[in-house]
């Protein structure tokens, strides 16, 4: 498997270490959540209409605003050098970190959604197409903003920048992922937009590791 | 027999309009020592960086026989990890086997054995440095290329530097060293940049 | 072969660009405003009103072509991007940098046409349909090649990160539309449609297609303008460029 067993294990070893930081997405995923309640009010006829979107939403800032760290350190510290010197293809490698940073981001923030939704009071037979949408639409999320964070590196503290660059192409996951949901209060069938889901996440998995390692190249020549 | 480890012609280099570097050649071959002068702003950092791919010169020709190690300013070594597990990931990058006794004897040799479970951060600058220099020790490249090694390092820190670069190139190996401080090596090479 | 490779390498050459392309700016110019002149007098005043929207159909004469050379120059962006990437063209980076804000301008003209558009004939503003979106995740594209170049200090590394960038957006552009699209269709009010798009008359195509070359030219000359500025930037430490700073002083 090369350097994606390594990177994966190098950086599940650095979240774990960093438990506070690792944990700062998550928390972000259920404060924002109840500061959109706040917003909304409690009425029993909007919240579960909005549920859903609002779920999906929040997960995605949630994500994004984690993808913010992906290389940032690395490139402070030397260790995106190292990587680089290596004439091999960066592909396993980005992969790798891509997946260990997404087991400690989207993961558990997919993990976390059913009690989110309870939590929003979202209609319960939802629940189980929004864990399977966020569980396809976040690797994703992860994938495009690692390209963001991949350009950005180095930058400083790139964190708006970041939303800029990668939000416009967050959308087709938001539409896919809510559109699902919609589908299934509305009780339409799901296939269209899961399959949309499947293959945006092997399509980004397939192009994205490519566009980040280029994106890193670049990001050593200032 | 003596095939060159690096082999540079007509590198040109600008940044920011200044010109570092304009049609520079330089070749080293097994067992050769190149010391790069200059006063600071010349152009040794960009020019090692070139040298190993990490900066695209406006102009020239980089031919690279073999694999080759590269320690810049920045230590590469991840503040939460050890460096002992700094040490194994990069080893690891190079997908290659090495033993725990071997990079625990690595640790060893740069005197870092009281620290080599503690996370980086917890080292003072100078002991970061050491935990970098663990990299030469396991080294299988044959050409290092090294941006002042010497930084920030005691005395006998230094004295190991120029162990393991007399060990290296009696091994074969070659060596491209920017440096304040002389190395003082028999038939050292000099190229002084910015002069 | 070696004449188009000789072509190509001089066109890649900021000052032949320069000192080539000082005489089509202005043909450009006087070409695009003509094309426009014609179109707008055209359809503003002798093309037919339209038999369900009167006149108010008559600013499509505006928002159709910004919005169709807002997407052209996306694309010609990403083209750029992939001659940059792979050839380290330097004026490749050069057109993407000029072409950048008025693409967005572009764009913000096809948004700000078509709000005027929907007052009169949807009766609302802002209507989620599918090119409306597109239009304005293409604005928000532009503004990312615009930023990702503000923040990045050094100029050919910013060039090789918003080439990338290009690249990537232009790849994102057919899912991002499809994404819309199906979108569009599960929320449509019903009170939307588009029954007479079809089958519009020849007699006000004709100054669409006029108002559209005209504005591919103008916008073609602007940028080819702003390019020539950049060039000068880029090159203000060499001596042919000094040479012109002087000749101006004097």
């Amino acid at each position: 498997m090369g350097n994606f067993g390594v990177q994966f294990r190098r950086d599940l070893l650095v979240a774990i270490r960093g438990r506070t930081e690792t944990a700062n997405p998550i928390a972000f995923f259920v404060l924002a959540l109840s500061l959109f309640v706040f917003a909304v009010g409690t009425d029993s006829e909007t919240l579960p209409r909005v549920a859903p979107g609002v779920v999906w939403v929040v997960a995605l800032f949630a994500a994004m605003l984690s993808t913010e760290n992906l290389f940032h350190r690395d490139h402070d510290d030397g260790s995106l050098e190292l990587m680089l010197l290596d004439s091999r293809p960066l592909f396993l490698g980005v992969l790798g970190k891509l997946l260990a940073h997404w087991c400690v981001s989207g993961l558990p923030v997919a993990i976390l959604s059913p009690l989110a939704a309870v939590f929003i009071n979202a209609p319960f037979e939802i629940i189980t197409i929004l864990v399977g949408t966020l569980l396809l639409g976040t690797p994703v999320l992860t994938l495009i903003g690692g390209i963001g964070a991949a350009l950005t590196a180095g930058l400083g503290r790139g964190g708006l920048l970041l939303a800029v660059l990668v939000m416009p192409l967050y959308i087709p996951v938001l539409i896919f992922g809510s559109g699902a949901c919609y589908r299934v209060l509305d009780g339409a069938t799901v296939t269209g937009p899961v399959l949309w889901l499947i293959a945006l996440l092997a399509g980004s998995i397939t192009l994205a590791p490519f566009a980040i390692g280029a994106a890193l190249r670049g990001s050593q020549e200032y | 027999m003596n095939q060159s480890l690096i082999e540079v012609n007509e590198l040109t280099c600008t940044v920011a309009d200044q010109i570092l570097f304009d049609r520079l050649a330089l070749t080293v071959v097994p067992g050769d020592v190149l010391e790069l002068w200059g006063p600071n702003g010349s152009g040794k950092s960009t020019l090692l960086r070139c040298l190993a791919g990490l900066f695209e010169a406006d102009g020239g020709v980089i031919k690279r026989a073999v694999g080759l190690l590269y320690m810049g300013h920045r230590p590469g070594l991840n503040e939460l990890l050890s460096p002992f597990e700094n040490l194994r990931w990069c080893a690891g990058l190079q997908e290659r086997d090495v033993s725990p006794e071997t990079l625990l004897s690595a640790i060893h040799y740069v005197g870092l054995d009281r620290y080599k479970d503690e996370p980086c951060r917890t080292l003072s600058a100078g002991q970061m440095r050491r935990a970098a220099l663990a990299r030469l020790c396991i080294s299988k490249s044959r050409l290092w290329l090294l941006d002042e090694p010497m930084t920030s390092l005691d005395d006998d820190a230094v004295a190991l530097v120029r162990d393991l670069i007399a060990k290296h190139r009696s091994a074969g190996g070659g060596c491209i060293c920017a440096t304040h401080i002389k190395l003082e090596f028999p038939q050292t090479r000099v190229l002084e940049l910015g002069a | 072969m070696g004449s188009i490779k000789d072509v190509f390498h001089r066109m890649g050459s900021p000052r032949f660009f320069y000192q080539g392309s000082s005489l089509w700016v202005r043909g450009l110019y006087i070409g695009g405003t003509l094309g426009l002149i014609i179109g707008s007098f055209w359809g503003l005043a002798l093309a037919p009103p339209d038999k369900y929207q009167g006149d108010s159909f008559r600013i499509m004469y505006i928002h159709v072509p910004s919005a169709h050379l807002a997407e052209m120059v996306y694309f010609a962006c990403a083209v750029a991007g992939f001659v940059y990437v792979v050839w380290r063209m330097k004026m490749a980076d050069v057109f993407i940098a000029a072409a950048a804000p008025v693409g967005a301008i572009l764009t913000l003209l096809s948004l700000a046409s078509g709000i005027l558009w929907g007052m009169p004939t949807w009766g609302t503003g802002w209507v989620w349909d599918m090119r409306t979106t597109s239009v304005l995740v293409l604005l928000f594209l532009f503004f990312g090649l615009i930023a990702l170049r503000q923040a990045i200090p050094r100029p050919d590394r910013a060039a090789y990160s918003v080439a990338i960038l290009a690249l990537v957006g232009v790849v994102n552009i057919p899912i991002i539309k499809y994404s819309v699209e199906w979108f569009t269709t599960l929320h449509q009010p019903a009170s939307i449609t588009f029954a007479n798009e079809p089958t519009i008359e020849t007699s006000m195509l004709w100054p669409l297609l006029v108002n559209t070359i005209g504005l591919y030219i103008f916008i073609a000359g602007v940028i080819v303008a702003a390019m020539r500025v950049g060039v000068l930037k880029r090159e203000q430490a060499t001596e042919w460029v000094r040479d012109i700073t002087r000749s101006m002083q004097r």
